[in-house]
């Protein structure tokens, strides 16, 4: 039976990971980590799953684990945050590579220092060139029916993927969730079979082995070419998702683009609080428009830029900094789809929330009036913008 | 004109860079690394089979128990097997530089 249940992310997303019932969660859960493993550790105690929990000792190690049950065959999981998230970072890239289909639900946090476990995206930014598939969650519900999405995509694909709230504002806040029964998700993920798996005793293979020169380049490709084939999966298995639970979830969301003129691209919860802008200015008649980026790897460049022509100026917000002089990433990204696909927009960037400061509906009704400046004058005089940073 | 096989191109490959059979250190010719080579000498051998026991490249060939030769194509020149000759006063096993040889 279909239940509406009043939970956290974290509670979303640990009761996502129970109706998966995985074979092994491999996790250190203590800061920076959320409660997402600690309460899915507590449905091991409970006989809730079947999963073997393996507490490790740094995330470091969580990684490693979580690669090593997947590359024997195992369906594996684990979640992390922040700090947890970089201290992972050399077996990120090599679970990716080894095309390790685990599953990871991230709680978007900042990185130290200084010391701070507030929302940002500075987290999965940093690692997003580390092979895994990234999908962004603006609210618990769609991190929820995300995360069962992903075990498809993921083992589909053969590849990681990373599932991410914002850390506080989603992990920690209470929504109504629709879940579904138990037999529901399992059915939709469906049992797994790996391809290779090391546990085959009759069929042994060696994974990790060394590359040299001779062959790297190659695996390297073909890994690159893994991901450029990613996107069509995303869309079949959202497609299937609709037709079995009802709700449709695409690469982006376009929220009142249809006849804009100007809009603003945000990732994460940032969404829910630009709508609300959205609509006071809508009442006001002018027309604006949002784009929420829901699956930023793959980078769908193409249908950004498809679904940014019709604009007159574009402003990219970004929960993370650059910190290289020019602009922050998901600006940077968007710019070059813009640029490559002959788009000529006006485009600015505004960087906002870093370290969980909270950004208002006033705030971006202050980003669509600078836009509307900026359409009046044909020129963005500052090409990145501070938003709540005291002077 | 080369014989060599051209190696496979990115699409041919399994994915991952998983090697999907075992005992494939053997395609490997791993001798092209050596700086001196081990010359056995069968007159010397005492076929008490340390080398064998001893070398880390499983490059000591043997024939109904005995040495037999050394595979060139495997040993990497590492010297143990010479090292572990207990023949004296001239070791069975001698490490000879490779520019010697040529």
């Amino acid at each position: 039976m279909r239940k509406k249940l009043a939970i956290t992310g974290n509670e979303a997303m640990a009761y996502a990971m129970k109706q998966i019932n995985p074979d092994v969660v491999a996790a250190y859960p203590i800061t920076p980590a959320t409660e997402i493993v600690q309460i899915f550790s507590q449905y091991v105690a409970d006989g809730e799953v079947d999963t073997e929990f393996v507490a490790v000792e740094s995330e470091h190690s969580a990684m490693s684990a979580t690669i090593g049950a997947s590359a024997a065959g195992s369906r594996a999981m684990t979640a992390t945050s922040s700090q947890g998230l970089a201290l992972m970072w050399e077996m990120l890239y090599i679970a990716s590579a080894l095309r390790l289909p685990i599953v990871m639900p991230e709680v978007n946090r900042s990185l130290s220092a200084p010391i701070n476990i507030h929302a940002d995206h500075s987290d999965t930014m940093g690692a997003r060139d580390s092979g895994w598939i990234q999908i962004y969650c603006e609210n618990s519900q769609e991190a929820y029916d995300s995360l069962i999405q992903a075990v498809r995509i993921a083992e589909e694909c053969l590849l990681p993927i990373m599932v991410t709230i914002d850390g506080f504002i989603i992990s920690h806040a209470m929504e109504a969730v629709e879940t579904f029964d138990n037999k529901e998700v399992q059915d939709f993920i469906g049992k797994y079979k790996p391809v290779h798996p090391l546990l085959d005793i009759e069929h042994p293979i060696t994974i990790g082995a060394i590359d040299f020169t001779d062959y790297y380049f190659e695996h390297k490709r073909s890994q690159i070419e893994a991901m450029n084939n990613v996107m069509p999966v995303i869309m079949k298995i959202s497609e299937e998702f609709k037709k079995t639970f009802g709700r449709s979830y695409g690469l982006f969301e376009e929220y009142m683009m249809k006849d804009a003129e100007t809009a603003i691209v945000v990732i994460g919860s940032t969404a829910g609080t630009a709508k609300a802008a959205v609509n006071n200015l809508r009442k006001q008649g002018k027309k604006v428009g949002l784009l929420k980026i829901r699956v930023f790897r793959p980078f769908p460049a193409k249908e950004i830029s498809e679904a940014l022509s019709k604009l007159k100026a574009v402003a990219i917000l970004d929960r993370s900094a650059g910190v290289n002089a020019y602009t922050a990433p998901l600006f940077t990204e968007i710019s070059s789809a813009l640029y490559t696909h002959g788009n000529n927009s006006k485009a600015v960037n505004y960087v906002y929330g870093l370290g969980g400061r909270d950004i208002f509906v006033e705030d971006i009704e202050n980003v669509y009036k600078d836009l509307e400046k900026i359409v009046t004058t044909g020129k963005v005089e500052n090409l990145i913008n501070y938003i709540g940073v005291r002077e | 004109m080369s014989d060599k096989k051209q190696p496979e191109g990115w699409k041919q490959l399994p994915i991952g860079g998983a090697i999907l059979e075992g005992g494939t250190a053997k395609k490997y010719k791993t001798g092209d690394w050596r700086n001196i080579r081990p010359v056995w000498n069968k007159d010397k051998c005492i076929n008490c089979l340390r080398c064998w026991i001893y070398c880390p490249d499983s490059s000591i060939i043997l024939k109904d128990g005995k040495v037999a030769g050394i595979d060139l194509e495997h040993c990497k020149g590492c010297g143990i097997c010479s090292q572990e000759c207990p023949v004296k006063p001239e070791k069975a096993i001698k490490m000879v530089s490779e520019k010697e040889t040529k």
